[in-house]
C-alpha cells in the first residue's frame, strides 16, 4: 500500500470496459459476435490525437500497467517503472493506452466469460487466438478511441510480436514501433517449455478437460507448476544464484539432524506458483502460450522476413537484454538484420542486465535512458510534425 | 586556405541521397549532418552505451555492435559509402575491418591519427617514452588505441591489398604543421583522411 502516491506516479486509475458489437472473424475461422476489452489510459489525448502510445502486454500481463487502483493496492501496475510523469512514457506528454487482450482473464472477453450461446463460461471452447486477432481487436479499439495513427506501439516479449504484426498489417497506423526482448518466431526450445507448462495444467485432476469453472474446481497445482517452469526461464542462472544461492529456508544439513530441508529457491517458486494460480485462468494460459508458439512473422510473406518488413512504414527501436535466454539478444539481432535488409529506420540497444527475460519489466538505468531518448525525440515530432 | 575539419572533408566525398554506414559513429554528428545537408540515409554502429543514447536522442539510426566481430550482418555492396572516423586504431584487426568495409561498401572513407607526426617522433626520441600528446592523451597501458599507424604504413597496407586511393587529405591544427602538412604528410599531418575503393 502506498502511504502517499509518489509524484511520478499516474496515481489512482480506473479501468474502463469497452463493448464491441461488430462481429470479429478470427484467424481460426470462428467469429466472436460481440466482445469487450478492458483498458486503462494515462495522460491526455491531444487535439489532433497524435500523442497516443499503445502498450501491448506479454503472456501474463493485463491492462493495469501503471498507477494504483486504490490506496489499499500493494503494488502499482506492471510497467509503473516506465509510465508516469517524467518517466520514459511521460504522461505529461503522451496519452498512454494499455488493454487486457482478448482471451485474457482480467476483464476482457475470454475463457472465463459467459458464452452467450450456452450461458456457461466459455472455458476450453473459447476460440483459439493468434497474435493477429489481438492486433485486429486493437485496431477496433483505436477507432473507438479516435486514434487514427499511434505515435508509437510498444511491447515486450509476446507484446513485441503484436507490435511487429501491427507494423506489417496496419503500416499507416503507427509512426514508431518499440520491440523489446522479442522474436520473429519462437525457437523449438521455447515451444518445448510452453508445452511442459501446458502439460502441467492439463495433468491436474481438477483441470477437467478445461471445464473446471462449471464444476467449481480450479487446477491450482497445475497452473502453479506451469508458472514455476515459466518463471525459471524468465530469470537467469546468475540472478537466481545472487538471490537464493543455496540458502536454506528451513532444516539443516548438520549431522544427526533429520528435519526436512527446504531451499529458499524452492519456497520462492512455490510462492510464485501459488500467487499466480490464484490470479490467473488456466484456459487463458493455454490460449496465450499457443498464440506465442503459433506466431511466425513471415509465414504469410513467403517465409521471408525481409519481404515482410518491407510492408512496414514506421521507424523501429529494438531492445534486448544480455542475460535473457528465453528471448535471447540473438533473436533481437535477427529482427534488426531483417529491418536493415528491408531498408527501414531502426536503432538497436543491447542492454547489459543479469535479470534474464524479466529485465524488460524491471528498472534499469540504461534501458530507461534509451527509452527516454527515443520518446523525447518522438515527442519533438508530435510537437513539430 | 581555411583549415577544414575532418567532417567537412568527408562530406564532399559523400554523394547526395546515398546510403551510408558509419562505423564507430559516436553521438551520430556525422550522420545527422549528412542527413540534413545531403539527404543521406543510413546506420551508425557504436558500442559505447552513452553514445548510443546520444544517437537515439539525435534521431540517428544506431545499432549496438562490436566491430571486432565483423560486419557479417551486412551483405556485399549494400552501402554506397562505409565511413570510419578515428576508430581504425582501436580495432583488434584493422586490416580485416578494412576488408569488411570494402566488402559491404562500394567506397569507403577512413580517418586516423597519424602516429608518424613529428611531435610523436620527437616525444619518443627525446623522452624515450610512449607519446602522450594533446591529441593522444592516454598512457600506453590504458589506451584503447592498440593499433597506431603512420600515413606511410596505411598506404603500404592499401598497396598490399590493391585498394585504390580515390582521394586523400591531411589535417593539422597547429603551426607549422598546418602550413607544411601537404609537403610531407607522414611527418606533419595530425589526421589522415582517405577515400578508398577496391
Amino acid at each position: 500500500m502506498p502511504d502517499v502516491i509518489p509524484d511520478n506516479s499516474v496515481g489512482i486509475v480506473t479501468p474502463q470496459v469497452i463493448q464491441f458489437d461488430d462481429p470479429l472473424t478470427l484467424a481460426c475461422g470462428r467469429t466472436l459476435d460481440q466482445y469487450q476489452l478492458v483498458i486503462e489510459t494515462y495522460g491526455e489525448l491531444n487535439a489532433d490525437a497524435s500523442n497516443a502510445i499503445l502498450i501491448c502486454h506479454a503472456l501474463s500481463g493485463h491492462h493495469h500497467a501503471a498507477g494504483y487502483h486504490s490506496m489499499e493496492d500493494k503494488k502499482p501496475g506492471w510497467w509503473d517503472n516506465h509510465i508516469g510523469p517524467g518517466k520514459p512514457f511521460d504522461t505529461n506528454r503522451f496519452f498512454v493506452v494499455c488493454l487486457n487482450n482478448l482471451g485474457g482473464c482480467h476483464g476482457s472477453t475470454g475463457p472465463t466469460s459467459i458464452n452467450p450461446q450456452t450461458g456457461q463460461p466459455w472455458g476450453p471452447d473459447f476460440p483459439a487466438l493468434r497474435v493477429r486477432d489481438w492486433v485486429e481487436s486493437q485496431v477496433r479499439l483505436s477507432d473507438r478511441l479516435g486514434i487514427q495513427q499511434w505515435a508509437a506501439i510498444v511491447g515486450g516479449s509476446l507484446g513485441g510480436m503484436q507490435v511487429m504484426r501491427w507494423s506489417l498489417e496496419h503500416p499507416h497506423r503507427l509512426r514508431h514501433a518499440i520491440i523489446i526482448a522479442s522474436a520473429m518466431k519462437l525457437s523449438a526450445q521455447n515451444i518445448a517449455f510452453n508445452e511442459i507448462a501446458r502439460n502441467a495444467i492439463k495433468s491436474d485432476p481438477d483441470f477437467l478437460d478445461g471445464h473446471y469453472l462449471e464444476h467449481q474446481a480450479l487446477p491450482r497445482n497445475g497452473l502453479g507448476l506451469a508458472r514455476m517452469i515459466g518463471h525459471i526461464t524468465y530469470l537467469s542462472d546468475e540472478i537466481m544464484g545472487d538471490k537464493f544461492g543455496r540458502e536454506l529456508r528451513s532444516g539443516s544439513f548438520q549431522r544427526g539432524q533429520d528435519t526436512p530441508i527446504e531451499f529458499q529457491v524452492e519456497s520462492y517458486l512455490h510462492y510464485q506458483g501459488d500467487v499466480f494460480a490464484s490470479a490467473f485462468d488456466a484456459n487463458t494460459y493455454l490460449l496465450m502460450t499457443k498464440a506465442l508458439d503459433y506466431f511466425d512473422l513471415a509465414r504469410e510473406y513467403n517465409h521471408d522476413q525481409v519481404e515482410a518488413f518491407r510492408h512496414a512504414q514506421c521507424d523501429f527501436l529494438v531492445v534486448s537484454f544480455s542475460s535473457d535466454w528465453r528471448f535471447a539478444p540473438e533473436r533481437s539481432r535477427e529482427i534488426v538484420e531483417a529491418l536493415i535488409a528491408a531498408n527501414k529506420n531502426v536503432s538497436y540497444a543491447a542492454i547489459q542486465s543479469n535479470l534474464g527475460h524479466d529485465a524488460f519489466l524491471l528498472p534499469n538505468e540504461r534501458y530507461e535512458q534509451v527509452l527516454s531518448a527515443y520518446l523525447t525525440r518522438l515527442d519533438n515530432e508530435v510537437a513539430a510534425p | 586556405m581555411t583549415n577544414r575539419t575532418d567532417l567537412d572533408i568527408i562530406k564532399q566525398w559523400i554523394k547526395p541521397s546515398s546510403h551510408i554506414l558509419d562505423l564507430g559513429c559516436g553521438d551520430g554528428t556525422l550522420l545527422k549532418m549528412l542527413h540534413q545537408e545531403k539527404n543521406v540515409e543510413g546506420y551508425g554502429l557504436e558500442i559505447d552505451p552513452d553514445k548510443i543514447t546520444a544517437c537515439v536522442a539525435n534521431g540517428v539510426n544506431v545499432l549496438e555492435t562490436n566491430l571486432d566481430e565483423g560486419l557479417s550482418q551486412f551483405s556485399d555492396k549494400s552501402f554506397d559509402t562505409v565511413v570510419m572516423t578515428q576508430a581504425l586504431q582501436v580495432m583488434r584487426f584493422p586490416h580485416l575491418v578494412l576488408d569488411e568495409m570494402l566488402r559491404v561498401g562500394k567506397e569507403c572513407v577512413v580517418t586516423f591519427p597519424n602516429f608518424g607526426n613529428w611531435r610523436a617522433r620527437f616525444y619518443l626520441l627525446t623522452r624515450g617514452r610512449m607519446p602522450v600528446t594533446k591529441q593522444l592523451t592516454y598512457q600506453w597501458y590504458d589506451t584503447p588505441n592498440i593499433h597506431f599507424c603512420t600515413v606511410d604504413d596505411f598506404e603500404a597496407l592499401c598497396a598490399e591489398k590493391s585498394i585504390r586511393l580515390l582521394h586523400r587529405e591531411f589535417v593539422a591544427t597547429r603551426l607549422p604543421d598546418r602550413q607544411i602538412k601537404g609537403i610531407w604528410p607522414n611527418l606533419f599531418s595530425e589526421t589522415a583522411i582517405y577515400h578508398l575503393s577496391k
